[in-house]
C-alpha cells in the first residue's frame, strides 16, 4: 500500500461520520475513487429500495474532501461553503463510486466537481459542485 | 370501512421511518401549516471533524434534503412518491458541538410536476442558521423512476 493510500485511510478512519457511512477511497497512482459499499442503513426509500439522497450528497462531499486532502496537505480538513447536488438517477442497492475534479485551488478557496455512478460511469447517478474553505497553510 | 390514514398520521413515519433516517435518529419536531421542522440529535458517531467535534456537513445535507421532502408532502397534504432533482446548500457556520440540529422547510411553489422548497438548519436559534438550502423535487416519480431502474442492466 502506498504512503498516500495509508494517509488517506487514516484521515477517513479518524472521521466518525465517514465510518458511519462506510466511505472508502482507493488510489490508482494519483487517481482517487471514492467507494461507498451498499449497506441497509443507507436506504432512504425502502420501496425501491434506493439510497437516501442525503447519503449520496454526503458521499460526494467526502470524495471532494479526500481529493483535496490528496493534493493539498493542510493541517485541517477543508470545510464546505456551498454545495449543489444534482440527482440524475436513483441510487440502487449496490456499491457507489465517485471521482472528483479539482477545478481550482486558491490560497483560501477550492472549487471541486464530483460525479457518482454505480453500474456505468457513463450513467452518473448524481453530481456535485462545491466550494471549500481551506485551512491556512 | 376504515378511511386511509391522513398525512398528519403518516408524517412521523415519513420523517424517521426509513432505515437511514432511523439510523440518524431523526425526529419530527412539528408541522405548523406548511412549515415542517425535523430534528437530528447530536451524536459522537456523526461528527465530521474530530478536532472540533462538529457534526459532519453530510448530516446537515441529509437533514435538509429530508425536511424539504416532508415540506412537499405537507404542501400537497397527501403522500405521493417524490425525488430530489437538485439541492443547493450554503454552510454559513459550523454547528455547535453537543447540540441537536434542526431543519425547517417550506414548499413555496407547487406545479403539476415540480415542487420548489427552501429550508434552514439551526442549532440554538432559528434566526441564526447554520445552513440554508433550496431544493426542487419531481412529483409522482414512482412510475418513471421504476421504469428507469428496470431499464438498467
Amino acid at each position: 500500500m502506498s504512503d498516500r493510500q495509508a494517509r488517506l485511510d487514516a484521515v477517513l478512519a479518524g472521521i466518525p461520520y465517514a465510518r458511519f457511512l462506510g466511505v472508502q477511497v482507493k488510489l490508482a497512482g494519483d487517481e482517487l475513487t471514492g467507494v461507498l459499499p451498499f449497506a441497509q442503513h443507507l436506504v432512504g426509500n425502502p420501496m425501491l429500495p434506493a439510497l437516501h439522497g442525503g447519503v449520496i450528497g454526503a458521499f460526494l462531499e467526502m470524495t471532494a474532501m479526500a481529493q483535496l486532502a490528496l493534493i493539498e496537505q493542510r493541517a485541517r480538513l477543508p470545510r464546505p461553503i456551498g454545495v449543489t447536488v444534482e440527482y440524475l438517477r436513483p441510487g440502487r442497492a449496490r456499491t457507489t463510486y465517485a471521482r472528483a475534479q479539482v477545478k481550482r485551488v486558491g490560497r483560501r478557496i477550492a472549487n471541486v466537481h464530483v460525479e457518482a455512478w454505480q453500474d456505468a460511469r457513463s450513467a452518473p447517478i448524481a453530481t456535485l459542485r462545491a466550494h471549500f474553505l481551506l485551512a491556512s497553510q | 370501512m376504515a378511511s386511509p390514514p391522513s398525512l398528519k398520521d403518516l408524517m412521523p413515519q415519513l420523517a424517521a421511518g426509513a432505515p437511514h433516517t432511523h439510523a440518524l435518529g431523526f425526529v419530527l419536531e412539528g408541522v405548523e401549516g406548511d412549515v415542517v421542522t425535523l430534528r437530528a440529535p447530536y451524536r459522537d458517531d456523526l461528527v465530521g471533524d474530530p478536532e472540533t467535534g462538529v457534526l459532519a456537513g453530510g448530516v446537515a445535507t441529509t437533514l435538509l434534503d429530508h425536511v424539504c421532502g416532508l415540506a412537499v408532502w405537507a404542501a400537497l397534504d397527501r403522500f405521493v412518491p417524490i425525488a430530489t432533482l437538485d439541492l443547493r446548500i450554503d454552510y454559513m457556520r459550523p454547528a455547535e458541538p453537543g447540540l441537536a440540529l434542526f431543519g425547517r422547510a417550506r414548499c413555496y411553489r407547487l406545479t403539476r410536476s415540480v415542487a420548489f422548497v427552501r429550508a434552514w438548519a439551526y442549532d440554538r436559534d432559528a434566526d441564526d442558521p447554520v445552513a440554508a438550502a433550496q431544493a426542487a423535487f419531481m412529483l409522482n416519480t414512482d412510475r418513471e423512476r421504476s421504469e428507469a431502474a428496470g431499464a438498467e442492466p
